[in-house]
């Protein structure tokens, strides 16, 4: 039983902790503004909240018999998602690829959905618990 | 938990943006000193930025890594009356630009604000979040 009440929350689960992965990328690339050559950088959340939600698990690792064989890691991961680096519309001449009206828009929705996710979940708990007391 | 590790980052970025609006305040302080502790005219300074990585996430904060003396050739100015001035009465003042400095300090106060704001947004979802299940 537990377990189906779990499954109930695991998607919200999965959906919270990106949000808060991704918020977290968002406050580096508004503190790294003024850093010159810092790259900003995204999750793809669609893909990596179903990424979390598949049952496949981690892709499986290249293996390698001597350690000049590339590891195949394509960098830095988020709960199993790999970091992308934004594209860049306005490139400045110190090589940073920080736009702080896209990266102040994207925190602000990313900002709003992480609540919105909350109250999700909120409500969820008192569904489980109206259905327990009848 | 990635929320709370929101706060290093905006910290270090609020940390170096007041390095970088301490240093223009030397700087303007200093627009017209021809003479400092060593008897030479003072030096413009300039921070230099860079990003630091907190071990395991994949977020990023910055730091000011050096402080460095601006590199611009100083202001040669003929005045025979002044004290300082050389045996051929000309005078050396500070490679100080105020309109340099004075764009450096808004764009420093600029992104000290940034930061302040990703630390509130930070804190009202923490509190959001305290409150699943209320």
């Amino acid at each position: 039983m537990s377990s189906r009440i779990d499954s109930m929350f695991q998607f919200h689960q999965a959906a919270l902790n990106l949000r808060a992965a991704r918020q977290e990328l968002m406050a580096s690339n508004i503190a790294n503004a003024d850093t010159p050559n810092y790259k900003a950088r995204d999750i793809d959340f669609a893909s990596a909240l179903q990424g979390a939600m598949s049952e496949s698990g981690p892709k499986l690792a290249m293996a390698g018999t001597t350690n000049r064989h590339l590891s195949g890691a394509t960098g830095d991961t988020v709960l199993g998602s790999p970091v992308l680096y934004r594209t860049v519309v306005q490139p400045s001449a110190d090589g940073n690829t920080v736009d702080m009206d896209v990266e102040r828009a994207q925190f602000a929705d990313n900002a709003l959905r992480y609540e919105a996710s909350v109250k999700f979940v909120s409500e969820k708990g008192k569904d489980v618990l109206a259905a327990l007391q009848g | 938990m990635s929320l709370f590790n929101i706060f290093n980052i905006a910290g270090s970025g609020m940390t170096a943006q007041s390095q970088r609006l301490n240093v223009v305040a030397s700087n303007l302080a200093n627009a017209e000193s021809t003479t400092g502790p060593d008897g030479q005219p003072y030096h413009a300074k300039q921070v230099v930025f860079s990003t630091t990585s907190f071990e395991g996430q994949p977020g990023a904060g910055v730091k000011v890594d050096s402080v460095v003396e601006d590199a611009s050739p100083m202001r040669i100015v003929y005045d025979p009356k002044h004290p300082m001035a050389d045996a051929n009465g000309y005078l050396t003042l500070p490679n100080v630009n105020p309109v340099d400095e004075m764009v450096n300090m808004i764009s420093a106060s600029r992104s000290y604000q940034n930061n302040v704001d990703v630390m509130n947004t930070s804190k009202a979802l923490l509190l959001k979040t305290l409150t699943i299940g209320q």
